[in-house]
């Protein structure tokens, strides 16, 4: 079987997660093949070879700079021509995931979005995927070739950099006319962290209430010392405490760090789809009886506004941070 | 212009825990049904569309009979008229052609507006799929309208932790998120309006399309293994409960 992997990337800088979709695709066996689009992507290009790509090819020009689904989808058809892989694998970001329904919607084929896991039986994808917000998981297989998938960030570890090289095919940009034009790029903060990325999550509810500038204020410290991402329960995000992109949940981000610290949050269902996947759950709550404690690994019944400064002293202390 | 907002029934918030994995198999769900909760904000977003820049905003749904009640839903928000296409078959694929022929066949729709995903398949390829069957722009995780008339629209929209602005001629889909406005609940002239309203059924044979044959397949539904539901609790001072859980959680090795 031949994967081609898609490596997204901004300002010619790669995105994560792309690292895990080349490195589930490695372990698939077969051989793999890397397609990095964007301009000034050189040094990701060679990257791809070094965590193991046996090919990459380059589509490097200044109109690809950002990504755009119409553009991106020609070259991506392109590519799959002349390489002729059997599967095309992304990291179901939020281009990812958009590309991959484009190309499989153009070539009449199925798409398994958002995969835990994935497997190759029989020169065919079988990915395992969460339905029902998380609550069904669900075998998917798809229809026609190439087979394609995209990976839930944090689902797969990212291919390792050896020291091997590959060599790097410059394509042209597919002769296509941008219909969406971008007026303006207002990027997040410096050093903030990708909530989808992110190792460890605090995150703060409704428990911020009486005084939500400092209760925030506090959290941002903890992760600033964990090295965390900073989230938000939809209370928190409805009440106008902090804005929507911090939202975890349903109808927000879905995450699955290795730990996720959830700080004044009742535990709602709709909460409990955005991140009932991490790996350790830690609750802070004044309420003994809120329903996060029954899937938190670890509780405090106290004040976050005691209880999480003390955790950040107790971290600086620890970690000499 | 016309707005032209898709819907799907999906099973409420509350209720999807109880959804049973032979009954996600099967679609035939026990549980109660509502309007898809992105939905409401894409039906919201629709609404204010209408409301700021003119024209009729309308509702249209791929499903069963019983959707019928989710379209009337979204009459008694606002929507000027509904459509059912009757179909319980298709893949995403499958809606996706369906939405577009039903689209060609209203031959007036300026912008098609859905919500970013749904609560229950969960894999927001839709939007995509309907923008490439009708050759229309696709801008997806849209938060903010900023201006929209026949010729084209400026929306805001969430890309990763970056926030784009963008423009796109008309006609063109757009997928929206939460920030696109909080559903504002149904007055009650409309939902007398929405009991009454007239909702026209269009099958597969109405729209000129065969349903396509599905892509996706899934099987070997089930529950997720569930967590070790035993939470270890750290008491004393806040300075005690803190330091204990700190240690507990190094030697997790999640630090």
């Amino acid at each position: 079987m031949k994967t081609l992997v898609f490596i997204e990337t901004d300002s010619g800088v790669a995105v994560g997660s792309s690292w895990e979709a080349l490195g589930k695709a490695l372990s698939l066996g077969g051989e793999v093949e890397a397609l990095v689009i964007g301009h000034a992507v050189e040094a990701v290009a060679a990257e791809a070879g070094a965590r193991g790509a046996t090919k990459v090819y380059r589509i490097d020009d200044p109109s690809r700079a950002l990504f755009d689904l119409e553009l991106y989808t020609e070259d991506v058809k392109a590519v799959l021509a002349e390489t002729n892989a059997d599967a095309l694998l992304a990291s179901h970001t939020g281009n990812g995931r958009d590309l991959a329904a484009a190309v499989g919607f153009d070539l009449g084929v199925g798409v398994i979005a958002d995969c835990l896991e994935l497997k190759a039986e029989d020169g065919k994808l079988v990915g395992t995927r969460p339905i029902y917000s998380g609550n069904i998981l669900v075998d998917v297989r798809v229809d026609g070739r190439p087979q394609i998938a995209t990976l839930r960030p944090r689902a797969a570890a990212p291919a390792p950099v050896t020291g091997a090289t590959a060599p790097i095919v410059d394509v042209a940009p597919a002769a296509a006319k941008a219909r969406v034009q971008v007026q303006a790029v207002e990027r997040a903060e410096t050093g903030e962290i990708s909530l989808t990325d992110a190792s460890i999550i605090v995150s703060g509810g409704r428990g911020v209430a009486k005084d939500p500038d400092l209760g925030f204020k506090l959290i941002r410290e903890l992760a600033q010392v964990l090295g965390a991402a900073v989230g938000a329960s939809r209370a928190a995000v409805d009440a106008g405490f902090i804005p929507y992109k911090y939202q975890v949940g349903q109808t927000g981000k879905v995450v699955r760090p290795d730990l996720y610290i959830a700080c004044g949050i009742s535990g709602a269902v709709q909460h409990l789809a955005g991140m009932g996947s991490s790996k350790v759950i830690v609750a802070i709550n004044k309420d003994a009886e809120a329903p996060i404690f029954s899937v938190a690994n670890y509780g405090i019944v106290g004040d976050l506004f005691e209880i999480v400064p003390a955790l950040t002293r107790a971290a600086k202390a620890k970690l000499n941070r | 212009m016309r707005y032209l907002i898709c819907i799907k029934q999906t099973p409420d918030t509350a209720e999807l825990p109880k959804v049973k994995p032979e009954e996600a198999a099967s679609g035939r769900l026990s549980v109660q049904l509502v309007v898809n909760p992105w939905d409401e904000h894409a039906l919201e977003g629709g609404i204010r569309m209408m409301e700021t820049y003119g024209g009729e905003a309308s509702a249209i749904t791929v499903g069963g009979e019983d959707a019928i009640e989710r379209l009337r839903s979204a009459l008694a928000m606002g929507c000027k008229d509904a459509t059912l296409v009757k179909d319980t078959t298709a893949d995403a694929w499958g809606v996706a052609t369906l939405l577009a022929a039903a689209v060609r066949k209203m031959g007036n729709v300026t912008y098609v507006i859905t919500g970013q995903m749904t609560v229950d398949g969960n894999s927001g390829t839709l939007p995509v799929a309907l923008g490439r069957a009708l050759g229309w722009p696709v801008l997806t995780g849209v938060a903010r309208v900023v201006s929209a008339d026949e010729k084209g629209i400026t929306v805001e929209r969430i890309v990763g932790q970056a926030r784009h602005t963008v423009t796109a001629p008309a006609p063109a889909v757009l997928a929206v998120v939460k920030e696109i406005g909080e559903p504002r609940y149904p007055t009650f002239i409309n939902i007398r309006k929405a009991a009454r309203a007239e909702i026209p059924v269009w099958t597969p044979a109405d729209l000129g399309v065969k349903v396509p044959v599905p892509v996706v397949h899934m099987s070997d539904f089930r529950k997720p293994p569930a967590r070790e539901a035993k939470v270890v609790l750290f008491n004393g001072t806040p300075d005690e409960a803190a330091q204990a859980l700190l240690d507990a959680l190094l030697a997790e090795k999640v630090l």
